[in-house]
């Protein structure tokens, strides 16, 4: 066979190969959400947001489920968005070229991929055993060291992306370093900022390994974060993994549930995002 | 880029600063004190069996003598697995994407499979332990096993009960968590490379095969070796995924099809149910998978930011 012809069949057996990869890709992740879709949505009705997680083989709901979700994510997102915002503001303005700043920078990256089972030990062994007990509020600390370091990340980059000008037209005026980063860079990265914290939000809200020893699960609603507390994973998790039927439908809602949360939430921090990029 | 105005001293700045730095602070502390609970929660397990804990492979909370051994494996043996399986993968959907793909479907495709690496793992899970393994089990693993000799090299190596839980079928659902993943830095890693090196591969008469294969993976080889380890240290902790599927046997994994069990997946099993030395083992489980992500990472890190993409 000559030469040329050898490197025509190649290249075409190349882009078959690539092609065909993408398309078992978006097979594999296809069929995950039809049986997300199939399996979920015979679950979904009233009773899923207005009644608490039952007993086996009686009706129920994930009334208690969502509302300690929210509660949860809500309280971690306040601690990710304080620290992390911060954070993300020291590295871009003050010290992240010190060497200090590499050593913050490479620590809070690490966090970012550290397993987040490591993290429900972290919170179980300093906040879990003083405290006596598992509690909401443990689960909370729990998902906002997860989410803290994205909202860093993102916080640090969105800065570094606003021209040096916003910072020289500040310091022109006689402003302080304080009313320049809030009143200018902060304004001008907000939307930047504000994906950084939904996509914070969207990582945290899914986790379910942190949650097993440190909020735990409660079959009640309840509003009292020092005490064991309901959240959709924790209570997706013995559900998915019974005998029961009941619990089992009442799973793949939840699970449904979770995946429309965590697209939606995804979707509209990019959303935000290109917004700000075609100003 | 420290900008002060030195002629009009504003009070709230020393604050602000001090603020900031306490936040950055927080985050070296948190890493500290993680380490710092691992290991003296651990301690209990690492004093009385020593070495040998990570040697041994039982794990028997009745007689109270706890091994890492088999953990170890099976969580080297599923990302090991995982990422062989996901890497040729994603390497071939983001040249797709970045070199063959129309223009117009190419960032929708993107954005979905982006999407769906958001996707939580305990979907994942899920999916695993009742769609994937169950059908595993029939079309797969049941054929294999009646047809091979038990004695064989094979049927050595895929031996295992046909009910799809088990150490291959766990690895195949990591590869599928990791896939969009790493599609998505590697098409980052494609678009970093100037269109001129593309231009002049082509412009010397290369087919697009030879341009990808001599020209442009070459150009970020180290950015994929970053992104291969980033891969490999989230299969490395995945939990809830893996807790589902593979089987949760703490025997030393003698075949493919065996079930098994990771250092994620055993501490979540059973840190509900433990006290005492069964505690701190599981505590020290933690302690190992930490260095073995820490390093992994630290690798990843160190060759991601010596190639700015």
């Amino acid at each position: 066979m000559d030469r040329a012809l050898r490197r025509k069949i190649a290249n075409q057996a190349f882009v078959i190969i690539c092609t065909g990869a993408a398309l078992v890709a978006l097979a594999a992740l296809a069929l995950i959400m039809f049986s997300l879709l199939t399996k979920g949505v015979g679950g979904v009705d009233l009773m899923l947001f207005t009644a608490d997680t039952p007993a086996p083989d009686s009706p129920g709901g994930l009334r208690n489920a969502i509302i300690g979700s929210i509660l949860m994510c809500g309280v971690a997102m306040m601690i990710a968005v304080v620290i992390g915002v911060l954070a993300g503001t020291w590295l871009a303005e003050i010290g992240g070229n010190t060497p200090y700043g590499h050593v913050v920078r490479f620590l809070n990256d690490v966090l970012l991929s550290a397993p987040s089972i490591l993290i429900g030990l972290f919170v179980y062994w300093w906040v879990v055993v003083p405290m006596g007990g598992f509690s909401g509020w443990a689960g909370a600390i729990a998902l906002g060291i997860i989410a803290t370091p994205i909202v860093t990340r993102t916080t640090e980059d969105i800065l570094n992306l606003q021209p040096n000008a916003l910072r020289e037209a500040g310091m022109a005026l006689g402003a302080s370093q304080w009313v320049t980063v809030r009143s200018i860079i902060w304004k001008a990265a907000g939307a930047g900022m504000l994906t950084g914290g939904l996509l914070g939000f969207a990582r945290i809200s899914g986790e379910t390994a942190p949650l097993l020893f440190t909020a735990l699960n409660n079959q009640f609603l309840s509003f009292d974060m020092s005490k064991p507390f309901a959240s959709l994973p924790g209570a997706i998790y013995p559900f998915a993994m019974s005998p029961y039927e009941t619990w089992n439908t009442l799973a793949w809602a939840g699970a449904l549930l979770i995946t429309l949360a965590v697209l939606g939430v995804n979707i509209l921090g990019r959303w935000l995002a290109r917004d700000k990029d075609h100003k | 880029m420290s900008l002060q105005s030195a002629r009009h001293p504003d009070p709230v700045d020393p604050i602000f600063r001090g603020l900031a730095f306490a936040a950055a602070t927080t985050l070296l502390l948190t890493l500290g004190g993680l380490i710092v609970a691992l290991m003296i929660g651990g301690w209990p397990a690492i004093s009385k069996f020593g070495f040998g804990f990570l040697t041994s492979s039982t794990w028997n909370p009745v007689t109270e003598v706890y091994g890492a051994a088999g953990p170890i494996v099976g969580t080297l043996i599923t990302a090991v697995l995982s990422l062989t399986i996901a890497l040729p993968i994603a390497v071939c959907v983001s040249v797709f994407l970045t070199q063959y793909c129309p223009k117009q479907i190419a960032q929708p495709v993107s954005t979905a499979i982006e999407l769906l690496a958001g996707i939580p793992s305990i979907v994942y899970g899920m999916w695993g332990l009742f769609v994937f393994a169950p059908w595993f089990a029939r079309t797969v693993q049941l054929p294999i096993l009646t047809s091979l000799d038990p004695e064989s090299f094979w049927g050595k190596l895929l031996a295992g009960v046909p009910n799809g839980a088990n150490i291959f079928t766990a690895s195949i659902v990591l590869a599928i968590m990791i896939l969009p993943y790493m599609s998505a830095v590697f098409r980052e890693l494609f678009r970093s490379i100037p269109p001129q090196v593309r231009e002049a591969a082509f412009g010397l008469g290369c087919t697009s095969y030879e341009v990808v294969g001599s020209v442009l993976i070459p150009y970020v080889k180290k950015g994929m070796i970053g992104v291969v380890m980033l891969g490999f240290g989230r299969a490395l902790g995945e939990t809830m995924a893996v807790t589902f599927i593979i089987g949760n046997s703490h025997r030393f994994p003698d075949s493919l099809f065996a079930s098994g069990s990771t250092l994620a997946s055993t501490i979540a099993n059973e840190f509900n149910e433990a006290s005492g030395v069964h505690l701190a083992s599981l505590i020290a489980l933690g302690l190992v998978l930490f260095l073995i992500t820490f390093t992994v990472l630290a690798i990843a890190r160190a060759l991601l930011s010596s190639q700015r993409y």
